[in-house]
């Protein structure tokens, strides 16, 4: 029996050995690569992989009536779509992600840039994106991951971002915003203007800022630089000395007490403000619109710093060719033909092709959300509630002041690993 | 050890012989050692490829380099000396990681005593109080109410609870018992204890529970002829006979608040450093050696404390 247990305990081992052994050949070859690529004559069906932002059930249905495409939506943050592309790159299709991310996507080859040649609206694509400056003329900052310094590439496969146009682009542009405080003016009770207000010591224990590292150092940034304590050469690409100066505010505010809590999630942002846990803290358009359709008091404050802009778009997998990429022109094209960008308007975002929107929106709709002008009836969300009653005027005012007043973008920086060490050092302070 | 060829034998003359029963008693025939084996085996399959070879995996990218976009399978010690930068330099302080882990330890300590408190009395209320079967397992599933809800709305309930202008400080206030509404009721040490302790009294109750049940009414009734007092029989009877219950829910309780980072990142505002955080962080920044390296850091930590946790109890001999 002493020998039949040894005998069973070495043919164990045997087999723990070999099975790690399959395990690491099948992951070495290559074996392992996540959903297979299928290929199906009909119906036309595109997985696409993005975050909440652009993805209504309204678009996609009228999507498939337009051009009978079928949009699978696969929803992730931020974080994860990213972590998507780089580790299961054939798990979609079309992939609607941030400019700022494309410092990490382009050198990892999991994605593919699309045509500009192919696409219909690509002239009239808003100049903010082009030439980084909007219609009207008004240069926008360019710190951080703007967009018109990483839409070119070099060539088809090239990971290089080209400074002048090619007909390469590594996304699509669909759609961007201003950020900014928001605030609740019932509890404030006085003008907001700066950044610097943030870590104000009348806020303590009121104030909150975002918890995704990259885009809560940013608003250090802009706090940093609006009480003249530094000045950034580019708060979106901060050395390291730069980073701990930045971090070393933010530690002293948060053992003060500043904070009431980070916030990650949309609906975080919601309740901390409508609940009056924080009375000024980063934020997102439509954040703002729900508390304020709650009943509850909230302005999108316009600070003299500026802005903190994002944007995002489309380009495709590695993994699509042939037919399916036909269909993800098709459906690029038609998201830029008007549909998708009126409705995206409406939430307070802003389309990327201003001119095919514009002629799918209601003209008081297009004064009250792009031309600050205050509202001639009733504004209304794509599902039909009311945002604002007639006469509201929106936050920031026209598109002009508000993309003309962006100072910085959501970016990747260099030094980007030191970053987060320090940020885990800010959460533990 | 021979015992089954024998036991066989004995049998085999009492067989009637036909092709089912010898094929029976061929099967029968099968070492005991194998047939063990054939019955660990499922679960030691599941366990080699979803915990064994996964976490051979973590070690040996806990050793790799890393750039912005991908993993770079070279050696590399970086995922480690980063995570320890300026433990050295920055003494007498403690570094980023050292309060971690003071930190996470501290709140497993408070999570682990209370729970322990309050699970050794709901499990004592079950097991010697509650006379019916019935009812003992309908308040044992009482205590999973709290798993019937997701972390988010969890979150958002605590909200108009804990808040500022949540029940209980509104409460406080109109009762004149404070001015100023407790800021520290929520997205603090308190609410994430409060939430931890909610959660995870259960995971004491049970084991704490099922080593009650077990103990012999003999023995408590001896004791009492014996002339102990309430007291002396819970010390030197009941307690050491449900010691096993209390090793394995402190086990439970510990490994799972060392790792945790949901809770405590959705009731601490984000704003409490917790071991699971530190690799969520890292996760997210796509630096998946650095979080394999501190997830192997915890994994070490958290096999030090459950080994000296059953230094004090061997749980195989009590089971």
């Amino acid at each position: 029996m002493t020998e039949t247990t040894r005998k069973t305990g070495v043919s164990r081992r045997t087999l723990l050995k070999s099975t790690a052994g399959l395990a690491g050949l099948a992951a070495g070859s290559g074996a392992i690569t996540g959903f297979p690529y299928v290929m199906s004559a009909e119906p036309k069906v595109l997985r696409y992989l993005g975050t909440a932002v652009n993805e209504g059930d309204d678009i996609s249905k009228q999507c498939l009536k337009d051009t009978g495409i079928k949009i699978e939506y696969i929803t992730a943050t931020t974080d994860d779509v990213t972590k998507r592309v780089m580790t299961q790159p054939n798990s979609f299709d079309v992939l609607d992600t941030e400019y700022f991310s494309l410092k990490k996507l382009v050198p990892s080859g999991n994605i593919l840039a699309l045509d500009s040649k192919k696409i219909k609206e690509f002239d009239n694509i808003t100049p903010v994106f082009t030439k980084g400056e909007t219609p009207g003329g008004k240069k926008i900052g360019n710190q951080g991951t703007a967009p018109w310094k990483v839409l070119y590439l070099e060539g088809k496969d090239s990971k290089t971002f080209s400074k002048t146009a090619t007909e390469f682009v590594t996304l699509i542009p669909t759609v961007y915003n201003a950020d900014t405080l928001g605030i609740r003016p019932d509890i404030i009770k006085r003008p907001i203007s700066s950044w610097a207000e943030l870590l104000n010591p009348e806020f303590k224990g009121k104030a909150s800022i975002l918890n995704i590292p990259s885009i809560g150092i940013m608003d250090a940034a802009m706090v940093v630089e609006a009480t003249g304590k530094y000045k950034y050469a580019d708060k979106g690409n901060m050395t390291k000395e730069e980073i701990d100066l930045t971090m070393k505010v933010m530690i002293e505010a948060k053992k003060a007490g500043q904070f009431r809590a980070f916030w990650k999630d949309f609906n975080e942002s919601v309740n901390l403000m409508a609940s009056g846990e924080t009375v000024i803290q980063s934020m997102w358009s439509p954040a703002v619109t729900k508390v304020r359709s709650m009943g509850i008091a909230c302005t999108f404050q316009p600070l003299k710093e500026g802005y903190r802009s994002w944007a995002s778009g489309f380009c495709v997998s590695k993994g699509v060719s042939g037919q399916k990429l036909e269909w993800a022109y098709e459906f690029v094209n038609w998201f830029l033909s008007g549909y998708a960008g009126a409705y995206l308007n409406r939430q307070g975002y802003y389309s990327a092709v201003l001119s095919t929107a514009k002629a799918h929106m209601e003209p008081y709709e297009w004064a009250y959300w792009m031309e600050g002008k205050a509202a001639e009836k009733d504004i209304k969300a794509p599902d039909g509630s009311v945002l604002e009653k007639a006469g509201a005027v929106r936050d920031g005012g026209s598109y002009e002041d508000r993309m003309g007043g962006v100072a910085c973008w959501n970016a990747v920086m260099d030094e980007n690993d030191y970053m987060v060490r320090k940020w885990n050092e800010f959460i533990a302070a | 050890m021979d015992t089954s060829e024998d036991i066989l034998k004995q049998a085999s003359p009492d067989l009637v012989r036909g092709p089912d029963t010898i094929r029976a008693a061929k099967a029968a025939r099968l070492s005991p050692s194998f047939i063990s084996w054939l019955q660990a085996g499922p679960m030691m399959l599941v366990f080699l490829a979803f915990f064994l070879i996964p976490l051979v995996f973590v070690v040996i990218v806990s050793f790799w380099d890393y750039n912005e976009y991908q993993l770079l399978p070279a050696f590399s010690g970086r995922g480690y000396t980063d995570t320890f930068e300026g433990c050295i330099a920055q003494l007498p302080d403690l570094c980023t990681i050292g309060r971690t882990y003071v930190k996470t330890l501290k709140l497993c300590v408070m999570v682990w005593a209370i729970t322990l408190f309050i699970g050794f009395w709901v499990a004592y209320f079950l097991a010697f109080h509650v006379k019916s079967k019935t009812w003992q397992m309908g308040l044992s599933l009482l205590c999973t109410i709290p798993f019937w809800t997701s972390n988010v709305i969890r979150m958002i309930a605590w909200i108009p609870l804990l808040g500022r202008n949540g029940l209980v400080n509104s409460g406080l206030v109109k009762s004149g018992l404070i001015n100023q509404p407790l800021e520290w009721l929520l997205f603090s040490e308190f609410s994430v204890v409060l939430a931890l302790v909610h959660l995870f009294t259960f995971f004491m109750v049970v084991p704490i529970f099922n080593s009650m049940v077990r103990i012999d009414k003999s023995l408590i009734e001896a004791a009492y002829d014996a002339g102990a007092t309430g007291f002396q029989t819970l010390v030197n009877v009941i307690i050491p006979l449900a010691k096993p219950g209390i090793v394995i829910g402190s086990i439970f309780v510990i490994t799972i608040v060392m790792g945790d980072f949901i809770t405590i990142g959705v009731m601490g505002g984000q704003q409490i450093a917790s071991a699971g955080k530190i690799i969520e962080t890292r996760v997210n920044a796509l630096q998946f050696p650095a979080a394999a390296a501190n997830a192997v850091i915890l994994l070490v930590i958290t096999f030090l404390i459950i080994t000296m946790m059953s230094r004090i109890v061997d749980i195989k001999k009590e089971l």
